[in-house]
């Protein structure tokens, strides 16, 4: 199993057509280039980070068809036809959404690495629906690590936009 | 870090998956979810020269739940069946399962079959499809196959599938009106990999006895075990809190598990009575709900 391939460099990559944070392109792509090295080296949206690289993690978490997943368990030749948001999508001209506000406001990172997977993870969450205990908070916080701020402050952001903004997941 | 190189194939009919895993076998690798051979490749603890990605197959990613039965075809994803009022209700055990494995994030990916195919000691659902007495209904490109769940998982991450073959669909009895089950297991932290776990079913008798008992755990040995004797103890009994307590006390002695990184077999023969147990008297609770 493990013989040296021979691949001709050339048919070793494949176009994609993607769509990133809303505007289409298509890219020339090698085919074992994972999705995450993809969206930051080719595309050049360094937000989405790399933890682990192994799916336990979660920094890497991005929006693909309406559902969280971890773009270091995709390969880009998957994503051919697919719609895919990152974290570059939440602020809208320098403004924060209100999300990341909560973030900023209840002190909800302190490095900042696995910021991005959180908001990208609760985002999608949202959008299934209000966080309305802390119960639901914690669960949807579960698949993602952070090794600095003890969660304490983004379960204290996520239940100060359920009072705030009526979260229904529009504009979070 | 990043996966050797491999040719990639995507083909849109089964026939060509087919095709192609005849024509490569050992060489190739089946990418469904990838949520575990991502990983692998990941790590280069796997370098297949090819592979097959069925995510562009059609006619794939559906399930079908009718009066016999739920067949589950090979793309169907564990958040696909966890999102479906029907299949919670025809079987809350299953549906128990699928909101155990690891996160949301990767069961919006993964796939019932897959995990199946992995056949990870550790894992949820081969354990639950014995429950259930479930069937994998297997195909190369010469041959077709039905697989009974018991005799499909070989070792830890080895099942019954050759490498020609692909595992097109599972099959899922259709659970009776006083058949009940149950699922449980212990983590260190919620989604992780369980240290052990538990599927529990049985049909309770119009007299108020549990019959057709199935115990079978996850995380105790290199594939999913079947406690016969626990099985046994309990059949024909009204599970009262005594049996509970008799079957606990047969399952931590009788069992020996393995022992790895993640706890002792000391712990894990404990930890395996308290799960059965557990599991057990959620049969119990149920009995009173289904008033028999």
């Amino acid at each position: 199993m493990s013989e040296a391939v021979e691949l001709d460099p050339v048919e070793s990559k494949m176009w994609i057509t993607v769509t990133i944070n809303g505007s289409k392109d298509t890219y020339l792509v090698e085919q074992r280039l994972t999705l995450a090295d993809f969206i930051r080296k080719q595309v050049g949206l360094p937000g989405t980070h790399l933890g682990c690289e192994h799916g336990s993690c979660g920094a890497c978490t991005i929006i693909m068809g309406n559902r969280a997943v971890r773009s270091c368990l995709l390969l880009a030749v998957q994503a051919d036809g697919e719609s895919i948001e990152t974290v570059e999508s939440l602020a809208e001209n320098g403004v924060l959404s209100p999300l990341q506000e909560a973030f900023h406001a209840n002190h909800a990172l302190q490095c900042g690495y696995c910021t991005s997977g959180f908001l990208m993870s609760l985002v999608a969450r949202l959008r299934e629906g209000p966080i309305e205990s802390e119960a639901e908070a914690r669960e949807a916080l579960s698949g993602n690590i952070c090794r600095c701020t003890g969660y304490t402050g983004m379960v204290a952001a996520v239940m100060s936009l359920s009072s705030a903004n009526g979260q229904n997941g529009e504009g979070v | 870090m990043k996966p050797s190189r491999f040719i990639y194939h995507a083909p849109s009919e089964v026939e060509e998956v087919l095709e192609l895993l005849s024509e490569y076998g050992d060489e190739a690798k089946i990418l469904a979810g990838g949520q575990s051979l991502m990983p692998m490749l990941n790590f280069r603890l796997l370098a297949p020269a090819h592979l097959i990605d069925i995510n562009r197959v059609t006619g794939l990613d559906n399930y079908a739940l009718g009066d016999s039965g739920l067949s589950v075809s090979a793309l169907v994803r564990h958040r696909d069946l966890e999102l479906s009022p029907e299949t919670e209700l025809a079987y809350p055990i299953l549906h128990e399962g699928l909101t155990n494995i690891a996160h949301v994030q990767i069961r919006n990916r993964g796939t019932i079959c897959g995990s199946l195919a992995h056949a990870d000691s550790a894992a949820e659902l081969p354990s639950i499809l014995i429950a259930l007495d479930g069937r994998m209904n297997v195909r190369s490109k010469s041959s077709r196959r039905t697989v009974p769940a018991e005799d499909f998982f070989r070792f830890h991450l080895t099942s019954d599938l050759d490498s020609t073959e692909l595992l097109e669909s599972v099959d899922i009895p259709a659970m009776t009106r006083n058949s009940v089950g149950a699922f449980d297991e212990v983590t260190r932290r919620k989604g992780d990999f369980a240290l052990v776990g538990a599927a529990v079913v049985g049909t309770w008798s119009e007299q108020g006895t549990i019959e057709d008992c199935r115990i079978v755990c996850s995380g105790v040995a290199p594939t999913p075990l079947r406690l016969k004797e626990a099985e046994e103890f309990i059949s024909g009994t009204d599970l009262s809190d005594e049996v509970l307590i008799g079957v606990q006390q047969l399952v931590t002695e009788s069992l020996e598990p393995t022992e790895d990184v993640h706890t002792s077999a000391e712990y894990r023969k404990k930890v395996t009575g308290v799960v059965v147990r557990r599991g057990l008297a959620r049969l119990a609770g149920q009995r009173r709900v289904i008033n028999v």
